[in-house]
């Protein structure tokens, strides 16, 4: 097959691009994709909060129509953004969509960043891990909806559970941070 | 301590004093912080987003009541304010454009120097930035690393060991810094040479962006580099990146003035003296003939061509002449015809009065 763009070398990337919400396919050779995929250093530099939107959306590279559809319905059981609204308003629902959609923003990561590892600054305070993270939301909501459906022992019990996991154990030191 | 009180002054950052001030504006650092149980923004509720905003004025008041954050700290409900007010803010940088026109239970948290900003409930949960006067990156992320440190003895943020801070937005995912320089590079744009410089910049992962972050055609010629990468290198060496090019912008800059003053001294001082001349008399003006004419007076008062004018003067009516800032100073609502009229008489002002008289007439 050549290739759609300069009908002259043989098309060896086969993307699939969504325009206007529709999936499309598009057939192009090497040099071409390149130019179609890295968006030119003015895009970059006017919008840059649009950066993650538009690298989400070329992010199904040799995926079929097909597969990109399915991916785009899969939906955080967190926050149930789903894939598709992700890549159209280039903002995640909630801290699990980190885990939840991994291998999907992975490379969009490398992408912007040219990393994966954080090397920076740790708090001092914080969940252990992702799971802990994804729990805590969990349970503020289950919170609340015992709250309202007045399960006031359950609501209080969940309440602990929640302090327990984001204060830092062993109890720090400073009596002073401990407040109510 | 009242948002009205912020009307005559202008912020610490506006006062030309840092170091290489007569090209560096300002150095600004901004962190992105989320709460690890509730939704990013996009998907909060109402009540979120009130209870979000609860939780960190109650850290606030803790933090001024325990003496951590200056007594003279205000905090205001963005949501209530009235339109006028939220685009001064702006105006100021004090706000983001976002964060203006957001939805919700919003807030923030200033000092009275505007050295910080504290949003609640942007694109973030939560955004705080420090912004000093000329150079200083290394004395802005101090402080804001201890503010940061101060905050977060009090909640807990989403932060995985992998990622490090987790941000609604992939491209502040990590450290969720944005460290900022804004510089003033009129010399740059009058000889053409700054749409090279932009392409260098962003060949090594550098953003430019305009004074209020718009596109290429900056106003005033002021010019923010920032960083693109917040993943994968530490606060100290993201902010390095950004330093470490700026005296070679600084160096560019001072070589295309020189070279003005060289080349075409009499062109040079009729564009500045025109320039003044304009701001000085003109009956009626636009907000974007005003920023253009001062940059030029700017470069002037720089290069010693216009003696009588202090640098911390223009920078200040670089952002007294926005929209907002004129009607609140003439405490009159004002449509654009009206505030051309308004923009000129004030200018008239400030600019025929003794430079060493400060005060304001506000009323004519």
């Amino acid at each position: 097959m050549k290739c759609q763009k300069c009908e002259q070398r043989q098309a060896t990337f086969h993307i699939t691009d969504l325009v206007d919400g529709e999936p499309s396919e598009l057939h192009l050779c090497e040099e071409c994709a390149q130019n179609f995929l890295s968006p030119s250093a003015e895009d970059v530099a006017e919008v840059m909060p649009a950066m993650a939107g538009l690298l989400a959306q070329h992010l199904a590279v040799g995926e079929t129509a097909d597969q990109l559809a399915r991916l785009d319905q899969r939906a955080c059981p967190i926050c149930s953004i789903t894939f598709l609204e992700f890549r159209k308003q280039g903002r995640l629902g909630c801290p699990h969509d980190y885990v939840f959609f991994a291998e999907e923003i992975e490379p969009l990561l490398m992408n912007i960043h040219d990393q994966v590892h954080h090397i920076g600054k740790v708090p001092k305070r914080c969940p252990q891990g992702a799971d802990q993270q994804t729990q805590l939301i969990r349970m503020r909501r289950e919170m609340k909806e015992a709250i309202n459906s007045e399960n006031y022992e359950l609501a209080s019990e969940l309440r602990d559970q929640i302090r327990d996991i984001e204060s830092p154990s062993p109890p720090a030191a400073d009596p002073a941070a401990d407040e109510d | 301590m009242h948002l009205d009180d912020l009307t005559n002054t202008s912020g610490e950052w506006l006062k030309g004093s840092g170091p290489e001030s007569d090209i560096v504006i300002s150095s600004r650092i901004r962190l992105a912080r989320n709460l690890a149980d509730f939704p990013f923004i996009s998907r909060t509720t109402a009540a979120d987003r009130a209870e979000i905003e609860k939780i960190f004025s109650g850290c606030i008041a803790a933090l001024r009541e325990a003496n951590k954050m200056p007594e003279d700290t205000f905090y205001v409900q963005v949501e209530d304010l009235e339109d006028v007010d939220r685009q001064f803010l702006v105006e100021r940088q004090l706000i983001s454009r976002e964060h203006a026109e957001g939805e919700g239970a919003r807030a923030v948290a200033i000092d009275r120097a505007e050295q910080f900003s504290v949003m609640i409930n942007e694109e973030d949960h939560l955004r705080f930035q420090v912004m000093h006067s000329g150079l200083d990156l290394e004395s802005a992320w101090q402080q804001i690393n201890s503010l940061d440190d101060l905050i977060e003895e009090q909640v807990t943020y989403a932060f995985s060991n992998k990622l490090g801070y987790l941000t609604a937005c992939p491209t502040n995912v990590g450290t969720g810094i944005r460290v900022s320089v804004m510089l003033h590079l009129p010399a740059l744009v009058i000889t053409r040479q700054i749409e090279k410089v932009f392409k260098s910049l962003q060949k090594i992962n550098l953003a430019v962006r305009g004074l209020y972050g718009e596109g290429s055609q900056a106003l005033g010629d002021f010019y923010q580099i920032s960083n693109q990468i917040t993943l994968g290198l530490t606060e100290e060496e993201l902010s390095k990146k950004v330093s470490d090019v700026v005296p070679v912008l600084i160096d560019y800059e001072r070589q295309a003035r020189e070279f003005l003053i060289r080349e075409s001294h009499e062109t040079l001082h009729d564009r500045v003296s025109r320039a003044f001349g304009i701001l000085r008399t003109a009956q009626t003006i636009s907000s974007e003939e005003t920023m253009h004419l001062l940059s030029s007076v700017r470069m002037g008062v720089n290069l010693g061509l216009i003696g009588e004018l202090e640098i911390a003067t223009i920078n200040k009516l670089f952002i007294h002449t926005q929209p907002a800032h004129l009607q609140k100073l003439s405490g009159l609502e004002l449509d654009k015809f009206d505030r051309n009229v308004e923009r000129a008489a004030y200018l008239r002002r400030q600019l025929n009065t003794d430079p060493t008289s400060e005060s304001d007439p506000t009323q004519n």
